[in-house]
């Protein structure tokens, strides 16, 4: 079960960081975020699918291996392209408007990504063919462990590991921590703000792009999943402290293991039907009682 | 001679009844457009159905059922313009106020609880019916009082939080009570919501025999022939939407409301002038869902039932849209874009995108406009948000606020935020030199 949670747990952290990132520098709650991910889901299936790589199940090991890592690189790209252009049509424009109103103005543009997704891909599921295979990794006293979810934890890691060099050690990442710190200073120092504001909307999109592809393995992905599905991973980032990037992976894993414990367990367990109700009493609890979040510091927003 | 002085009469006509208008009193020249428009919505039943259905773009007006419903809308829109336009506290889960209130309805005036058997006041309902079924007017009021304490109840944990924070705990709620509502149906076995399938038949409205032979006053609204039901609750919802409105004008005027202004302008500066942040939160949420409350049980008895399905997140979205094309704070901009918006909603977008498909568009490429209906929305904000931030019909003070916010000046940054001690721009106003921090 925890180990089900782990892999739920995996493409949270994916989605989580895109909106701790974005927090950490804007202070601003991307509510488009889920929306960007849904799309660049639904864009995925189409690479996968019969018209670009024409990947099935019965395709050879090399072809799913060059097909899978070519969609996670395009969706990683159009992810990143839509974030970026999220904000360069509406919030860079806000940049000096009242913190509510570029809020307001997320939830507007949450819509708007929503609703071009259901204009392209209208109302139905998408998925992908079963290409990993769903045998077992392992089997312990009944607890069974099938790759296709090895998979996705198999995937996220390196890229946790990634993101964590990029902003620990590039001077772009540098650029990102001091523009979080300090807009206005790190202009004096000669940052690109506005670059670097794209740079991390970018960054958030890419993260989304391979989330929404890593969900397929398991899942299906309709033009609306992106809203609870961002509402979750959103609760995550706040779960582990905004604006914290171990603080994110942290809090989506417990959410996902959370969520698989509620949905798994036959006894004493409210089950699916309670699933969003559970997560969100954790997001107003924590909101309540602990703001800054696992690994979070205390910020005047909070208090 | 004569002629002249006739033209002369004719021409200064116009200019003399600008001048006698002039002289009027402020009080008399402000009321008349909202008397206007009262008698106009007041007589529409009556013209309604002579309207043509040929208009160019919108086809026609709606007809009375839907109207009813857009007026419950513009209702939940006025309630929470209290909550983000008056008070500035961005609530993303209104649709919440507007479950719990039609649900009380539910609770309170249908066969749900058939454990038992209460009568009070209902009309039209055979005393051996089992379930609760205490009048419907009384039950408007319960529902919004219950809503008020529900709102109070939300409120009190949440409120210490600013900005996105309960913009996102208030987003949390809306979706936790329709998913209670919606596996309610088997709480430790007792039936509390009945689920997927809601509660119906809810009772109607009425004012029983009594009042009917006293001053002729209908017994109950759904058992004459059509269209007087729907006049009759449209006559009804009207009346809670001017009451609504009276009540909100009063609020915003009060105490309690320049307390609500003062620290949607600044917060900070509002607590440190003597303004108890948290109590006056809370009463702005607390009118809010009292509104909001009224809303939902007259809703609930006006489709006769309470469904889980009604109550989407996109629901608060769509009320916050209302509230945004207004105008924050603006009450006759919300009455304006609520009417516009609702009715988009339920008829428009759908005489709109006909009349498109027919006109503009040739037969293999059609439009379904109102599938679309929230990205348009969504572009509505967006595009409020960048060119026109104070809405159609700006309230006066609120626009002076953008302003200020807009145009740079020591007003630049803070107002919905103070900046922390340790931020940048913290003290500036100090002197050169002296600049006093912390």
């Amino acid at each position: 079960m925890a180990l089900i949670g782990l892999t739920t747990g995996a493409v949270y952290a994916l989605v989580a960081l895109g909106y701790t990132l974005v927090y950490g520098i804007l202070q601003l709650i991307n509510f488009a975020h889920g929306d960007v991910f849904a799309l660049s889901g639904l864009f995925a299936t189409t690479m996968i699918g019969g018209a670009v790589f024409g990947l099935t199940d019965t395709s050879t090991t090399l072809g799913v291996v060059g097909g899978l890592t070519a969609t996670f690189v395009i969706a990683a790209v159009f992810g990143a392209a839509v974030n970026s252009s999220i904000e360069f049509v509406a919030y860079r424009r806000l940049r000096s408007a009242p913190r509510l109103a570029v809020l307001i103005t997320a939830v507007g543009m949450s819509f708007i990504v929503q609703n071009i997704s259901l204009a392209i891909y209208d109302v139905n599921a998408r998925s992908i063919p079963p290409l990993i295979s769903g045998h077992t990794v392992f089997n312990i006293s009944g607890v069974v462990y099938t790759w296709d979810a090895f998979f996705v934890v198999l995937v996220t890691a390196p890229v946790l590991v990634l993101l964590t060099w990029l902003v620990k050690s590039t001077r772009q990442g540098k650029a990102m921590r001091a523009t979080s710190q300090d807009p206005e200073a790190a202009a004096i120092m000669g940052i690109n703000v506005n670059r670097t504001i794209s740079f991390t909307f970018a960054l958030a999109g890419a993260l989304a792009g391979i989330g929404a592809t890593l969900y397929l393995v398991e899942f299906n992905i309709r033009y609306d999943t992106g809203f609870t599905l961002g509402l979750i991973a959103f609760t995550a980032a706040v779960l582990g402290g905004i604006g914290n990037l171990t603080g994110a992976v942290l809090g989506a894993i417990l959410i996902g293991m959370i969520q698989a414990f509620n949905e798994g367990l036959s006894w004493n367990a409210p089950g699916t039907a309670w699933t969003k109700s559970i997560v969100f009493g954790i997001l107003i609890a924590i909101l309540v009682f602990r703001p800054e979040g696992l690994l979070g510091e205390r910020t005047p927003e909070g208090a | 001679m004569r002629g002249y002085r006739q033209r002369a009469v004719r021409a200064s006509r116009l200019s003399r009844v600008a001048e006698a208008w002039g002289t009027l009193p402020e009080r008399t020249r402000s009321l008349t457009p909202v008397v206007i428009v009262v008698a106009l919505a007041v007589t529409y039943p009556f013209y309604v159905d002579s309207v043509p259905t040929n208009l160019p773009v919108i086809k026609t007006v709606p007809p009375l059922h839907d109207a009813v419903t857009i007026l419950v809308f513009v209702m939940m829109g006025v309630g929470l313009n209290i909550v983000v336009g008056y008070a500035g506290l961005l609530d993303l889960g209104y649709v919440a106020f507007y479950a719990i209130g039609a649900y009380t309805a539910g609770w309170l005036a249908s066969g749900q609880f058939e454990q038992v058997k209460v009568h009070f006041g209902a009309v039209g309902i055979p005393s051996s019916a089992t379930g609760i079924h205490i009048s419907i007017w009384l039950v408007l009021l319960i529902a919004a009082v219950v809503t008020a304490v529900g709102g109070i109840l939300i409120g009190l944990p949440t409120l210490r939080l600013r900005g996105d924070y309960l913009a996102i705990v208030t987003l949390g709620f809306g979706e936790i009570i329709p998913q209670f509502v919606r596996n309610g149906d088997e709480l430790h076995g007792f039936d509390l919501t009945h689920g997927t399938f809601g509660i119906s038949p809810i009772d109607p409205p009425g004012f029983g025999h009594t009042l009917n032979s006293a001053i002729g006053l209908p017994v109950r609204y759904d058992e004459s022939f059509p269209p007087t039901p729907d006049r009759l609750f449209f006559w009804t919802i009207l009346a809670l939407i001017l009451l609504t409105l009276f009540c909100s004008m009063r609020l915003r005027d009060s105490r309690l409301g320049r307390a609500w202004i003062a620290i949607r302008e600044d917060e900070t500066a509002a607590g440190a002038m003597g303004i108890p942040l948290m109590r006056t939160k809370t009463w702005a949420y607390a009118g809010g869902a009292f509104f909001g409350g009224i809303a939902g049980a007259y809703i609930a008895t006006f489709n006769s039932g309470a469904f889980p399905t009604q109550f989407d997140f996109n629901i608060s979205v769509f009320l916050l849209c209302m509230v945004i094309l207004g105008g924050m704070g603006s009450l006759w901009g919300v009455v304006v874009a609520g009417t516009i918006l609702a009715w988009l909603n339920f008829d428009g977008l759908g005489n709109i995108g006909s009349w498109i498909n027919t006109t503009l568009l040739p037969s293999s490429h059609q439009i379904d406009v109102p599938k679309y209906s929230f990205g348009i929305y969504g572009i509505i904000i967006v595009l409020m948000m960048l060119f026109r931030p104070t809405g159609l019909i700006p309230e006066r003070r609120r626009k002076r606020e953008i302003e200020e916010a807009t145009h740079g000046g020591p007003l630049d940054q803070p107002l919905y935020e103070m900046r922390g001690a340790d931020e940048p721009g913290a003290g500036e106003r100090g002197e050169p030199g002296k600049v006093p921090r912390g």
